[in-house]
């Protein structure tokens, strides 16, 4: 732009003009990088990765076996169990019946919800309480030092 | 700067350069209406970058369409930004667009040589319009889903084919995720391929032909040569001027209404009150709205679209049809169009108000 | 020729041996084989027999009915002689089905896992004692799981099914004309078809209570007064130790006041509110409180503490829900929100313990997550409105680049208005 303007420009202001186009220059290139770092901030991937991506449910040591963790999945939370035998399963951690937040027992080896006293079985089904429907059940995969919660077609 | 230019020069000559060095425009008391095709083609440029940034994130399938558009607007850095920028930049397109059209209409720039600039033209705000409306699907909210079923549910009005059009354009009988895939092919690759011929056409066309003189301003001074200036850099300049308007009116519009996300569609649920389709169709479905059930021998929607499809296609060649420089219907064309334009602006109020 | 002939004789031979073979298999039925043809009363048992379950474990008529079904002839399959029984009485039924329904070594041979105290039961219930004291028209085996075409209580086509036995029960119940001469009221199924439990039975929730839930099905009888708690206690188990740790406990077990139901009702359970609580005109405690006195002021707590969670709830969700409208992200608020929710939840349970400050406890819990994620919901609005000022803030820069772009046009311009021409 600049150059444009210095190399037709008239001799007549030379100093008002060069001004004006230094003026002019900057601004364009000013609101150009301003164009472009919206542009390459949106180009990189966001922190949460993809949509509906799988979620870290916990590092592989962090749960002893026979424990569990509620961990946070989008919008709702997520019950993540390690097993007596050390495997781990998920399931979603929203009762059925109006949407509490289920906890695992111990001394049980049953899923609980403190609400009513809805209780779940290791399968995600009702074992006897209120809740009319099973718990949904999540794909668990372990990916290096983390354990991956995803919904699979597994239910 | 000088190496680059003997280095092109050296292979493609000096032809082109000198052309858009020594191209000069008309200047004149109309010279003002020049800068809408500059900004519409600005603000298309604005429309291939956001979409194309869109698409990296864009899921085009009913269960994560919303989810996606979702994530851009929440997840994604900027992400509202650019979605933002791309819905209202589309509106002020076609709003442009529409002026340009208009314009170039009441100038009669349309006159020999130029009727084809005027059809391709033309051409292209319809390829604009179909942009706008497969777009305002895309992200399938409840507002886009409703007001696409009642778009597409005129479409089976057209005489004979009708039912097969609504069939093709909704991808089945009912608006589905088969309407969203095929609205979104139509979006990214249907419509971008059609506008990127045809706006090569017309850029082309402009250029070889050069700017039309209105006849009102020939007429003024018959004896002297209209003024010009040099495209590089007067008209330049002023284009850019233009442009940086058109951003700030983006900027302000999106400031002042921001292109909210919406409620996810749910095709079972009852139509809610008040659906409206986008601004620059309101014209046409308040006309549709209005017609009689029936229309002499024909339902009163039928005659409407055949109405409507008539109309386009007479605007598209009224080069052909406006021959008569002299003479007492010399006129004839600028009333039509101040009629046409009356019409379109209390139209869209009263859909607008109701 | 011989040999044609000898050929021809072992063909016969082999081939009358092979349908021989084949009619032993299924055990010989000519009950129904005669009865399938005829029509009405003598015809239908017989056709909707074939689907029956135990036909399809290879029981026939006979297994009841007695007689001899390999016999062809009428009059000698269906003598006395032959221990033909024909129809049994209805008095007769429960025994009759007890001979192999009380017999575990036998039933363990078809069904294992399928209980067989059921005649046991049925003498302890109302409908077992009355028959057994001359009254043939209380319900027997056969009034529930049908004659001819019984099903297992799975089937959804079984009178018994949980979804069918509303029905079932009311046949006799809701009959007003039947039920006369018991003198007990037969309005049971109307109220119960306007209960919680019934809109979650017709939902499709098979674990929702019944009439056999709380009156037992074999061993039906109507709850106590003392055992009523324990019968809803199964289900809603907080409920009832909450209740124990209350003041009512005590007070209604010595005036004889049913627990649950003094509140709830015991047919027509209705969705509960938080308006049965408190000082209104709903209130439920005010039937026996006024509002001064010691129940009525904890009525008044409770009332207070749960409508004022559930108030800041929905303030806290609307919030978030226009934030969520408007693109921005709230899934942090909304798991904050559900939390809260909980809370409610609990503190409605709490309310069991007519404790003020208990419940008070929980719904001040509550207060805080809600008021969390309303503050959530705000920021995210707030967030909103920076954006668009930031936007609005663009334009500065804008107008900056617009104005010195025309002050340079019109000083490129100013030296001479011919000038630009020249060029042409």
């Amino acid at each position: 732009m600049e150059k444009t303007v210095s190399g037709n420009g008239q001799p007549e202001q030379p100093g008002r003009r060069r001004m004006l186009g230094f003026l002019v220059g900057s601004g364009v290139m000013a609101s150009l990088a301003s164009f472009v770092y919206p542009i390459l901030r949106f180009v990189l991937p966001p922190q949460s990765g993809e949509l509906d991506a799988d979620t870290v449910a916990a590092k592989a040591n962090e749960l002893a076996a026979n424990a569990a963790k509620i961990f946070r999945m989008g919008n709702r939370p997520g019950i993540l169990i390690r097993m007596v035998d050390g495997t781990y399963r998920a399931f979603a951690a929203v009762c059925t019946h109006l949407n509490c937040t289920v906890q695992y027992r111990q001394s049980e080896h049953d899923i609980w919800c403190a609400c009513h006293n809805g209780v779940y079985n290791l399968q995600g089904g009702v074992v006897s309480g209120p809740p009319p429907k099973a718990l949904e059940q999540f794909e668990v995969h372990t990916r290096g030092q983390e354990i991956i919660v995803s919904k699979g077609s597994r239910s | 700067m000088r190496l680059l230019k003997s280095w092109y020069e050296e292979r493609f000559g000096t032809e082109l350069l000198s052309f858009l060095w020594h191209k000069q425009v008309p200047r004149h008391r109309h010279t003002i209406w020049y800068y809408l095709g500059g900004m519409t083609l600005f603000l298309f440029s604005v429309q291939v970058v956001t979409g194309i940034l869109l698409l990296l994130y864009y899921r085009p399938s009913p269960g994560e369409a919303f989810e996606s558009v979702q994530f851009i607007m929440t997840k994604v850095q900027f992400g509202w930004l650019i979605r933002g920028i791309h819905s209202w930049s589309a509106n002020l397109l076609i709003f442009t667009a529409m002026l340009h059209m208009f314009s170039a209409f009441f100038l009669k720039s349309y006159r020999q040589p130029r009727e084809l600039t005027w059809v391709t033209g033309c051409a292209l705000f319809f390829l604009f319009l179909g942009f706008g409306f497969s777009g305002y699907l895309l992200p399938w909210n409840e507002l886009a889903f409703f007001a696409t079923k009642v778009g597409t549910q005129m479409m089976a009005a057209v005489p004979l084919i009708g039912k097969w059009l609504l069939t093709f354009f909704r991808g089945g009988e009912e608006v589905t995720g088969a309407t969203l895939t095929r609205f979104f092919g139509f979006h990214v690759a249907i419509f971008p391929l059609l506008t990127t011929a045809v706006l090569g056409a017309h850029l082309f066309l402009v250029q070889y032909f050069g700017m039309s003189v209105p006849p009102s301003v020939e007429r003024g001074q018959p004896d002297k040569p209209v003024p010009t200036y040099a495209f590089i850099p007067n008209f330049l300049l002023r284009d850019v001027m233009g442009w940086y308007i058109a951003l700030g009116v983006l900027a302000a519009l999106a400031a002042i209404f921001p292109w909210e996300l919406g409620v996810k569609a749910d095709p079972f649920a009852p139509t809610p009150a008040g659906i409206k389709p986008e601004w620059y169709f309101l014209f046409l479905f308040q006309t549709l709205k209005l017609i009689p059930g029936r229309v002499v021998f024909i339902e009163g929607e039928q005659f409407g679209v055949l109405a409507f499809g008539l109309g386009a296609l007479l605007w598209m060649i009224v080069p052909f049809l406006d021959r008569k420089q002299e003479g007492p219907l010399r006129r004839l064309p600028a009333v039509a169009g101040a009629v046409i334009v009356a019409y379109i602006l209390v139209m869209t109020l009263w859909a607008w108000r109701s | 020729m011989i040999l044609r002939l000898l050929a021809m004789l072992v063909m016969v031979l082999s081939g009358a041996a092979a349908a021989a073979a084949q009619q032993a298999a299924p055990p010989v039925d000519n009950c129904r084989t005669c009865h399938a043809q005829l029509d009405g009363k003598l015809g239908e048992p017989a056709q909707q027999f074939a689907d029956d379950v135990h036909a399809t474990r290879g029981f026939t008529c006979a297994n009841c009915h007695g007689g001899d079904p390999r016999e062809e002839d009428m009059e000698k399959s269906m003598s006395r002689t032959r221990g033909f029984r024909g129809a049994p009485k209805r008095s007769e039924i429960p025994q009759l089905c007890a001979k192999c329904h009380s017999d575990g070594a036998f039933m363990r041979a078809y069904n294992p896992s399928l209980r067989t105290d059921q005649l046991a039961q049925y003498q302890t219930s109302v409908h077992g004692k009355r028959l057994s004291s001359g009254d043939a028209r209380v319900a027997v085996c056969s009034d529930c799981h049908g004659v001819h075409k019984i099903r297992p209580a799975s089937s959804p086509i079984s009178n018994v099914h949980p979804q069918q036995i509303p029905n079932t029960c009311g046949r006799c119940h809701a009959d007003a004309g039947y039920m006369k001469p018991y003198k007990i009221r037969t309005d049971q199924l109307l109220s119960y078809q306007a209960s919680v439990h019934f809109d979650k039975l017709k939902g499709g929730d098979l674990a929702a209570p019944t009439c056999v839930t709380c009156h037992g099905n074999h061993g039906a009888t109507p709850p106590g007064v003392t055992s009523v708690e324990r019968v809803c206690g199964t289900c809603h188990v907080f409920q009832e130790q909450l209740f124990d740790q209350s003041p009512h406990k005590d007070a209604w077990a010595k005036t004889k006041i049913p627990s649950c139901l003094t509140c709830h009702g015991n047919h027509a359970i209705k969705h509960t509110s938080d308006t049965m609580v408190g000082t209104g005109k709903e209130s439920i405690c005010m039937t026996c409180h006024v509002e001064g006195d010691n129940g009525g002021k904890a009525a008044g707590r409770i009332y207070t503490a749960l409508t004022g969670l559930d108030a800041s709830l929905g303030e806290a969700l609307s919030v978030v829900d226009t934030a969520e409208r408007k693109g921005m992200e709230v899934g942090e608020a909304r798991v904050t929100l559900s939390a809260a929710r909980e809370k409610l939840i609990k503190a409605r349970v709490d309310l069991h313990t007519m404790d003020g400050a208990r419940v008070e406890e929980t719904t001040k819990a509550g207060e805080k997550l809600s008021k969390q994620a309303n503050q959530d919901g705000v920021q995210a609005l707030a967030e909103y409105t920076f954006r668009r000022k930031g936007l609005a803030l663009s334009l500065l820069v804008i107008a900056f680049v617009v104005v010195c772009l025309w002050l340079l046009i019109r000083n490129l311009e100013r030296p001479a208005a011919g000038e630009e021409t020249e060029r042409t």
